[in-house]
């Protein structure tokens, strides 16, 4: 076993075999970019996979596309410093809001046709929120795509010893290569092969390290006897993850920032996920998209956190670090830390392919979705209206190069980050959270006009960019993880007082040109899915599954209360 | 396979050439565990060393896990006897991942 204080070795020890798994992997993902490819004639093709998937793809692809490093890297890190609490990130911090996209909004966003979010806010609004969001949300993309390009820049220093200036840009080659080739449904194919593999790496590891440590009961007396305590093990009122003190207000911070605001803003408005499930082949397809992600969604903290929470037991350096001694290792490293430490070769192959096609999986969606905003809300609608369709598709395929040389950039920024999860969760509080303010105000209020949304989305912004510099700079004494939460239940505050405010002095769309838009001017026979054919069936009906995997939720809850 | 699985795809709707005409993904996923699986289950069977049951806390992850995947494979390979991609109005219950 190795000292704490001698520099802890991160590579993980690959042999031939391993690394023939990983490139075997490669080449299934390359063939899935050709293969798609004399598929794209057009760029709706490109960019929206001609709205023809099947629910079951869509519905895999769009948790995969959720699952990326930041995923992975950052819960089990998560998982590791805080314990079980990690779990809301799944549970009150996801499936309400996904049921909630899939029920009550996925009829607007499928039924308007609009092609992404910023169009929908187009017909919604006026051109200038559309034109305001597209540009945030470009922007916003690039920064993320940034943070799974990090990611793989770790693990490519980790498992080849490549330093990060070397690692960051073969790694983005890599997904250009496949993102070029195909387009979105090249990007959806492989999300649901990624997603089999990820699971491939999480469950065996999970297994493993439960092994090495006694079993679930073995790690419970280890949690309880280290650094974090008994209340590592219990989900409520998680005053740990939230900072607050008060176990009452703990949960009311849990309840409204991250699981309204933070979780809602995030599935009901992000177009890296709602994409996937407009390209869905019917109504009933989009709508159960988010539901049959929801199911793995619920299911997956089991084999995220508690790795992570076996990793700080299992691996010194870890404790070391929980223990509050120095350690040269950080949250960060726990995923490939355990890899290392409990999966011999072969398994660690199929592990390090599982890594990959996280990375991949999430810059992938962030890509594909910055394409098919800048290609149609900011090329084909603003800047060069009015040309051919071959023309966007060109200008399709060359975003993707420009998106991927721009992530290179942001890579560099999410390197100075000490917790990606933290740097991520304060990203989505300025882009997410305002632009859930004002969809939902605009969904429900039929009076609210096109000026007072773009100002109220920018208003938002502005605040949870506030609430964020009062944090790092100590005027505000938050963690960054409350901080975000803080900043996003600012944004969300802001964004409606500000557009209830400009509403009252400027002039609403009329009722004719909300129609299929708002809710109470939307007759209820648009809202519906057709359920016959191969939308037939009881286990297919979108209400039958949001209640199923709500009720799976609650359960899973009272085991881990 | 991918060609006439274009050309049995439906007319009801508009032809769109993307996952229509696109491979069967439950074959690729079959043939990625099948693959994954099988070297799995020959490093487990082979070169499994007392030191590698240790690391993974006492029971052989190669060879546990590469049938496991070998399960996956053959249940992806049923899937795709049982419901092969069929054109449109043909009852399914969601197996047909490229039908309509």
């Amino acid at each position: 076993m190795m000292l704490a204080q001698a520099q802890t070795d991160l590579r993980l020890d690959a042999n031939a075999i391993d690394y023939l798994l990983v490139a075997f992997y490669f080449v299934l993902v390359l063939g899935i970019g050709f293969a798609a490819r004399r598929s794209v004639s057009s760029s709706l093709d490109f960019l929206l996979s001609g709205r023809s998937m099947p629910a079951w793809v869509t519905g895999l692809a769009f948790i995969s596309a959720n699952l990326g490093a930041l995923e992975l890297i950052g819960m089990v890190a998560n998982g590791a410093q805080y314990g079980i609490p990690t779990v809301h990130y799944y549970w009150i911090g996801a499936i309400p809001a996904m049921v909630f996209l899939a029920l009550v909004m996925m009829p607007f966003y499928y039924g308007s046709k609009a092609r992404s979010v910023p169009e929908f806010l187009y017909k919604r609004f006026n051109r200038t929120t559309q034109r305001v969001q597209a540009v945030i949300f470009a922007f916003a993309s690039i920064l993320i795509a940034g943070v799974n390009l990090f990611s793989l820049g770790l693990l490519l220093e980790a498992l080849l010893g490549w330093p990060l200036p070397l690692a960051i840009p073969v790694a983005a080659l890599i997904v250009l290569a496949y993102t070029t080739l195909g387009g979105l449904s090249a990007a959806i194919y492989n999300e649901v092969l990624q997603f089999f593999v990820i699971l491939a790496l999480l469950i065996p590891l999970t297994i493993a390290g439960l092994n090495r440590v006694g079993g679930w009961s073995g790690l419970k007396q280890a949690v309880t006897d280290g650094p974090g305590g008994a209340e590592q093990l219990s989900s409520w009122p998680g005053t740990s993850l939230t900072e607050i003190a008060n176990p009452v207000l703990s949960v009311v911070g849990l309840v409204f920032g991250l699981g309204f605001v933070l979780s809602f803003g995030y599935w009901t408005t992000n177009f890296a996920e709602v994409q996937r499930a407009l390209s869905a082949k019917s109504m009933s397809a989009a709508k159960r998209t988010p539901l049959i992600g929801a199911f793995p969604k619920a299911l997956i903290p089991l084999v995220v956190v508690i790795p992570g929470m076996v990793a700080a037991v299992l691996v010194p350096q870890l404790s070391a670090l929980k223990n509050g001694q120095p350690s040269d290792v950080t949250y960060n490293n726990a995923l490939s830390l355990l890899m290392k430490e409990v999966l011999p070769n072969g398994i660690l192959g199929v592990a390090i392919a599982g890594l990959l096609a996280a990375f991949m999986a999430g810059m992938a969606a962030n890509i594909s979705s910055f394409n098919t905003v800048f290609t149609y809300d900011i090329w084909q609608d603003w800047v060069r209206p009015g040309r051919s369709d071959r023309y966007y598709l060109q200008v399709g395929r060359w975003v993707t190069v420009i998106g991927c040389v721009l992530a290179i950039g942001t890579a560099f920024i999410a390197s100075g980050s000490s917790n990606l999860m933290d740097y991520i969760q304060s990203l989505f509080s300025f882009f997410n959270a305002p632009l859930f303010a004002i969809f939902i105000l605009g969904l429900f209020w039929r009076r609210m006009t096109g000026t007072s949304a773009w100002i109220g989305l920018l208003s938002g912004t502005a605040a949870a960019v506030v609430v964020n510099i009062l944090v790092s700079t100590g005027v505000l004494a938050l963690s960054s993880q409350a901080g975000s939460f803080v900043g996003a239940s600012a944004a969300f505050v802001v964004g409606i007082i500000v557009a209830v405010i400009v509403s009252q002095v400027t002039k609403p769309k009329t009722e004719t040109e909300l129609v299929g838009l708002v809710w109470s001017l939307t007759p209820k026979a648009d809202r519906q899915h057709t359920s016959d054919g191969e939308d037939s069936g009881w286990y297919r009906r979108p209400g039958v599954l949001g209640g199923g995997v709500l009720a799976l939720t609650v359960v899973l809850y009272v085991i881990f209360s | 396979m991918t060609e006439s699985e274009g050309a049995r795809i439906g007319h009801d709707t508009p032809v769109s050439s993307t996952a229509s005409r696109l491979f069967d993904l439950r074959t690729v996923l079959a043939v990625l565990f099948a693959v994954y699986g099988l070297v799995l289950l020959i490093l487990g069977l082979a070169t499994t060393t007392d030191a590698d049951i240790a690391k993974a806390g006492g029971f052989n992850i190669n060879l546990d896990t590469g049938i496991a995947m070998l399960v996956v494979a053959v249940l992806f390979g049923l899937w795709v006897r049982v419901r092969p991609t069929r054109a449109p109005g043909a009852t399914g219950d969601g197996a047909g991942p490229t039908g309509h």
